[in-house]
């Protein structure tokens, strides 16, 4: 099948590539466009950041681990595309000159793109503009006073391009039947040491256990066949009858078993053009997320309702990966350290499931069964979650090495209900402390119906224990993950009596 | 004047659009090939069997290669020849290369390396310093000893002592281009490699042994990597040499890049160390003797691990008069990566020890950490406390003599003499030491100190950050907070200038002034990005009076200057600088001999200033000048050269004079620590650094705070994880962890310290390189400060302190 996207202004048509290419490698091989650079091919560094503009605005995404389907129809603009078509430096380009902002250079690409889109986007807040940029050179205030150093200017006009209209651009046949499979790494033994905790993964899960990916082409799969439906109920329709597909979302996760686990993926569906998995819904008594919302849409959708889920989302990965993973994705996987799990558990969510015509819901935790196993059928999808409106006592706690942009070693959530000084109810739920997004229930229970104190909470220390025997990993040890989940219910209780717990919030 | 001027990076506008080259840009002919390594999934074994018929069956393979297939050297060691390209009976660590392929893509090229089914039958591996210490598994004969005075009595007659060991982990270098080569055939069997490479002659090297051909046949060219660190000086052999031989076997263009997992489980990383102590101190806190044994785990290959050991040996006293001190180096040999240079080579690990030391008697005398510092420090020179002061250059010792003596080069060795690896190889020892310098202060070395000025430096900078107000301001943040704990340090930096192998502190240069008064520039320093070419084109628009845009800076060449040492050590500038000065001056020279009869004066009198050629009131534009320089048929090309003067130095003794001279540095960082969690963030971080008089305060700057976040980045949040069997899981950045934008200090101030060195080097600058790196040490120094308000133990902090670590510490503190 063909489509056609705009590339730096120019209309560009995509044929006979195989679906899973992806944007780097076609930008830099077929195009001869080495300005976006590759520095890890895992998302993770921002080197390779483009900047692809739809009906939802302009965003940063990482070209390494997106795949072309994903911008059909779509305006993609490289870093050679930043600069005006007469040559005239961007605001931020100029600026990044003036303050020494480049180094080796390598990553400063990836930075350029990532500041003309927060430029075009009027967004000020630029550490988080750029947690998903890593430089090594300059140690990044001088990246810094160049991103303030811009943020004044006007945007220049070439920044804001029309991008062409949307469905007409695909054309052919959505699936070919007599493409020559892809070789498959897959299946045999590695030669080198496997990469599988490269993805949200734990330990040796393999990366495609319940998800419905196979890990290895179908009859129909060929070179270039995806298919790329418009409605769940296409969707729905289609993966009934294909349950060993692989549907790609923002593919955060599921690109890296191409790019690092060089897997073939067999038949795939592309979410990203699935209009009503993207409805996000805040009733007077439910919020409703679809499952193909952006983390990014998810975090600016609960900032006054939950200020702390807010600032966990603003943690999640990078401006890059919230702005392509999903949230339906981020609980498909199951993967024990999603962040987004442990939150929506604590705030008593349901998750909606859907296989054909057939719809179940079920309470979120009940969804993980065990490490790596999920209660999904063959076919089987994620249409949405929801959880009720409440007053806000939730709390989440992302322990990680780095702050920004690091996988979680433990997240804990805390969603606690307190009337006249005693608990009458809790959730509280952890990633990271078993091999799947876990209630902690035997705490709960340890502190409801208590005085709501110090001495409740260290009381209730013990039952840690009870409820989680988490691993050792290179991320923390089992003893460190345990003791920093006590710290975390602490952590609760002090912050309820006003003490001051936070790092981020203390200044010199 | 070009020199002193903040001007941008040569390339910045390169970099910000996208159109800046690096290996894997350079558009390559259609029939290029691309190469990837298949590699050992176990630590230690013995091949068995290798069944490759899947990777040649694999779509788009041209060829495998094994061990077997290679004609020449199968080396890339830059040191003792142990390192082969492709393993031969022996694997010696996960991750090592077995086998080559070369096929039309690199997705295809990887895709088939996965394929092969090598058998091996594994063997004990040694993994930990504790494994090798009990398996004696080392490089050289025992451990290497450096001592002044006696140690051992000096601790036992002294009133306190303290005791206590370090954990310091490696670092990877997480250089954003991954190692990268490109090879292109030519006529006759000669070869030209594009390399991303600190060392160019090395590449050109090995290339030339593994297609047993002479050094004259290949040309190797660097126009810039897209940063190195160390990272580059040896480990890019391997690319450069597979290339090659791939390219020489095909007739084809070869290419290879290593995907970043590949790239952090083949290649080598900063040295992780085990420093255990035992110091003997006064009331005052003065040192009275002091014991290091540093355990320097080396990983399977020497690379460059002799130099390493013996550059965190030399830095072991860092700012501190240590008058009876021993340091005893163990370099052992393990079954992981072979750790390589890295920024500060050894030099940071030596540091943090004495630094620990520092910080573990202040804690025991309950006095801030500072005054035990100020009151070891060395002297301070003459006028060093003045800004601007310790410039008059001192008379000169003797020089050493110059003809080589001592062993021979044995014939047929391959020697790698432009390596730092030769280092305890066998080449001949240059000139004799000199006997104990009387009368001056001298380091563990016997290295007299005669240009330090950290009194001064600490002394402003504990001024401007307001260091005593702000250690109020946290005793008292720690007196009325019981989760978050603060905590301030200052730690001071002296770092030695100079190749330690004393023959690779010489370069070259060659310098082109064409007939339109343009100019072509080269020298034998290549271009990571830390501003070296900017830096040296100033130099030569200020030789030349002109401006910086006349100078074109080029791709470092191996066909234009040649015997290369590699750009590290920080002596890119000092060095290269200086040997392009050299060059400018002699055509200055000459286009002066030429001009002066016309503007009536001596070709001495003649000035090359504002673009003109001047002498006795008259001028003439420099463009005019050149094309008379020509039409009176004088050269207007040059090579220029440059040695350091007054280095001499026994390795094995331990005595000499293997710096120059030293540059200094002071930072004090904030920290706040959640005592829950061990979580922590960097508050305030004020640096006071000395470049001498600086070529380029801008470029120096930038590499201050790009140096003191990777050294922050190295003891905080980058750790390194290796499993029971010696794979490595921290592989990635999804789980090795450099600093982020927002890890940088909320507050940072640097500042240079208006000085000029007190030696004689170019434009009396000092190197900057590596010296920022070690201020990221008062940072753990601040996290063992507020941990320590925690409870009435020391934190014994290790390295890096993770928040799992911290949070440990603050759990030790409070149980004592």
């Amino acid at each position: 099948m063909s489509f056609t996207f705009l590339l730096n202004g120019e209309t560009v048509r995509i044929e006979g590539e195989p679906p899973t290419r992806t944007l780097l490698d076609w930008l830099r091989e077929a195009r001869g466009l080495t300005g976006t650079k590759e520095g890890c091919n895992e998302g993770d560094c921002g080197a390779c950041t483009v900047m692809v503009t739809d009906e939802d605005g302009a965003r940063a995404l990482n070209a390494c681990i997106l795949f072309l389907p994903q911008v059909a129809g779509k305006a993609v603009r490289t870093v050679e595309g930043i600069a005006g078509p007469e040559g005239d430096l961007h605001p931020v380009q100029q600026a990044m000159i003036d303050h020494h902002g480049s180094q080796c250079g390598f990553c400063t690409p990836g930075f350029i793109v990532s500041m003309a889109t927060a430029h075009l986007n009027g967004r000020t807040d630029h550490d988080d503009q750029l947690a998903g940029n890593l430089c090594r050179c300059t140690g990044y205030a001088p990246i810094v006073r160049a991103a303030e150093a811009a943020a004044g200017a006007p945007v220049p006009k070439w920044m804001r391009e029309t991008r062409p209209s949307l469905r007409d651009d695909i054309s052919g046949p959505e699936i070919s039947s007599g493409g020559a499979a892809q070789p498959r790494g897959a299946d045999s033994p590695p030669a080198s040491p496997d990469y599988s905790e490269t993805a949200a993964a734990w330990g040796h899960r393999d990366a495609t256990a319940g998800t419905g990916a196979s890990g290895r082409g179908g009859p129909g799969a060929g070179a270039d066949a995806f298919f790329h439906p418009r409605s769940a109920d296409e969707l729905a329709a289609w993966y009934e009858a294909n349950p060993d597909a692989t549907l790609v979302a923002g593919a955060t996760d599921v690109g890296l078993w191409v790019t690092k686990g060089l897997r073939d993926l067999g038949e795939v569906a592309f979410l990203n053009q699935v209009a009503d998995l993207k409805t996000l819904e805040i009733g007077a008594d439910t919020i409703r997320i679809g499952a193909g919302v952006t983390v990014t849409d998810f975090g600016d959708a609960v900032r006054d309702l939950h200020p702390d889920l807010a600032e966990l989302i603003r943690r999640y990965g990078s401006v890059q990966v919230r702005n392509a993973a999903t949230v339906g994705g981020n609980i498909a996987n199951g993967s024990p350290i999603g962040d987004s799990p442990p939150a929506l558990i604590a705030l008593g969510a349901t998750l909606h499931l859907r296989k054909g015509d057939v719809r179940r819901d079920l309470p979120l935790e009940d969804f993980f069964i065990d490490y790596g196993k999920q209660d999904r059928q063959p076919g089987e999808f994620v249409e949405a979650v929801s959880f009720p409106r409440q007053p806000d006592r939730l709390r989440c706690y992302k322990l990680s090495k780095r702050f920004d942009q690091d996988i979680s070693a433990v997240c804990g959530c805390f969603n606690v209900t307190v009337e006249d000084g005693m608990v009458t109810g809790a959730r509280i739920a952890f990633g990271g402390m078993a091999g799947i997004p876990k209630r902690a229930s035997a705490v709960e229970a340890a502190i409801t119906g208590k005085p709501f104190t110090i001495e409740t909470a260290e009381a209730a220390l013990p039952a840690f224990a009870e409820d989680f025997q988490p691993l050792s990993d290179m991320r923390a040890s089992a003893d460190y993950r345990l003791e920093a989940a006590r710290g975390m219910l602490m952590r609760y209780v002090r912050e309820a009596t006003g003490a001051r717990t936070r790092v981020l919030e203390v200044s010199e | 004047m070009s020199v002193a001027k903040p001007l941008p990076h040569d390339a910045a506008k390169l970099h910000v659009t996208g159109a800046a080259r690096y290996v894997d840009d350079v558009p390559v002919p259609a029939n290029a090939l691309s190469l990837a390594f298949g590699l050992s999934n176990v630590a230690r074994g013995r091949i068995t069997s290798m069944d490759l018929d899947a990777v040649r069956a694999a779509p788009g393979v041209v060829a495998v290669l094994t061990a077997a297939d290679l004609e020449h050297d199968n080396d890339v060691s830059p040191s003792a020849h142990d390192e082969p390209l492709l393993a031969e009976d022996d694997v010696y660590y996960t991750g090592q290369p077995l086998f080559l392929v070369v096929a039309t893509s690199h997705l295809a090229a990887r895709k088939a390396a996965r394929l092969g089914k090598v058998g091996i039958e594994e063997l004990p591996a040694i993994l930990s310093i504790d494994d090798a210490i009990a398996a004696d598994s080392r490089f050289e004969e025992g451990p290497r000893v450096y001592a002044k005075g006696d140690a051992a009595s000096a601790i036992e007659t002294a009133p306190h002592t303290v005791e206590g060991s370090i954990e310091i982990g490696g670092q990877e270098h997480f250089y954003l281009e991954g190692q990268a080569a490109l090879a292109l055939p030519q006529e006759g069997g000669d070869m030209v490699v594009h390399s991303s490479s600190q060392h160019p002659t090395e590449i050109q090297h090995k290339v030339a042994e593994a297609l047993g051909i002479p050094m004259h046949g290949v040309r190797v060219e660097v126009r810039r990597m897209g940063g190195g660190f160390g990272g580059k000086e040896s480990q890019g052999n391997a690319l450069a040499v597979a290339c090659a031989v791939a390219a020489a076997k095909t007739g084809r263009p070869c290419k290879m890049r290593y995907d970043r997992d590949d790239d952090f489980v083949i290649t080598g990383k900063r040295h992780d160390f085990r420093i255990t102590y035992r110091a003997g101190y006064g009331d005052d806190g003065v040192l009275r003797g002091v014991e290091f044994v540093q355990y320097c785990r080396c990983g399977w290959a020497q690379d460059l691990s002799l130099p390493v050991a013996d550059r965190a040996m030399l830095h072991s006293d860092n700012a501190y008069n240590l008058r009876d001190v021993r340091i005893e180096s163990h370099r052992l040999k393990t079954n992981t990566q072979s750790a390589t240079a890295f920024r500060g080579f050894g030099g940071p690990q030596g540091m943090v020890g004495i630094e620990r030391v520092m910080d573990h008697v202040a804690h025991a005398l309950g006095r801030d950490p500072l005054e035990v510092r100020r009151a070891n420090y060395y002297a301070e020179c003459e006028g060093g406390g003045d800004a601007g002061g310790a410039s008059a250059p001192r008379s000169a010792p003797p020089s050493p003599p110059e003809d080589i003596s001592g062993t021979k080069i044995e014939a047929g060795t391959h020697e790698d003499l432009s390596s730092r690896g030769a280092e305890g190889a066998s080449v001949p020892q240059v000139g004799a030491v000199h006997g104990e310098p009387e009368g001056v202060q001298t380091t563990p070395y016997h290295m007299a100190v005669e240009d330090f000025i950290l009194h001064g430096m600490t002394a402003r900078l504990a001024e401007t950050a307001e260091y005593e107000r702000r250690r109020a301001a946290v005793a008292e943040w720690n007196a009325s907070n019981e989760v978050l704990k603060k905590g301030l340090a200052l730690t001071p930096v002296k770092f030695g200038i100079s190749f330690t192998l004393t023959h690779l502190n010489q370069a070259g240069a060659l310098v082109h002034v064409y007939q339109d008064g343009s100019i072509h520039m080269n020298h034998g320093g290549t271009e990571m990005g830390q501003g070296l070419f900017q830096k040296v084109a100033q130099v030569a628009a200020d030789r030349f009076g002109v401006e910086v845009d006349r100078v074109k800076i080029t791709a470092t060449d191996t066909g234009k200057v040649p015997n290369t040492s590699a750009t590290a050590a920080s002596s890119g500038s000092d060095l290269n600088g200086m040997a392009v000065k050299a060059a400018c001056d002699e055509i200055r020279d000459r286009i002066a001999q030429v001009v002066a009869p016309e503007l009536q004066a001596d070709p001495t009198e003649v000035v090359f200033a504002g673009g003109e050629v001047r002498a006795n009131g008259a001028a003439m534009p420099f463009d005019e000048a050149v094309k008379r320089t020509y039409v009176a048929r004088v050269s207007l090309s040059a090579t220029g050269y440059y040695k350091t003067p007054k280095l001499e130095w026994d390795r094995i003794e331990g005595r000499g004079r293997p710096f120059f001279y030293f540059a200094h540095g002071a930072a004090v960082s904030e920290v706040v620590v959640d005592t829950l969690t061990g979580e922590y963030r960097i508050l305030r971080t004020d640096i006071l650094h000395d470049c001498g008089a600086s070529l380029n305060p801008a470029i120096d700057i930038g590499q201050i705070e790009g140096g003191f976040v990777q050294g922050a980045g190295w003891l905080t949040t980058e750790e390194l994880v290796w499993d029971d069997e010696g794979r490595l899981r921290t592989h990635a950045p999804s789980t090795y962890k450099i600093p982020a934008c927002s890890d940088r200090p909320r507050t940072f101030n640097v500042a240079l310290w208006d000085g000029r060195n007190r030696e004689d080097t170019i434009y009396r600058s000092k190197a900057v390189g590596e010296p920022p790196f070690m201020l990221g040490i008062s940072v753990l120094m601040a996290l063992s400060d507020a941990v320590a308000a925690c409870g009435p133990g020391y934190p014994a902090l290790d390295a890096p302190a993770t928040p799992e670590r911290v949070l440990a510490a603050v759990r030790r503190v409070r149980a004592s």
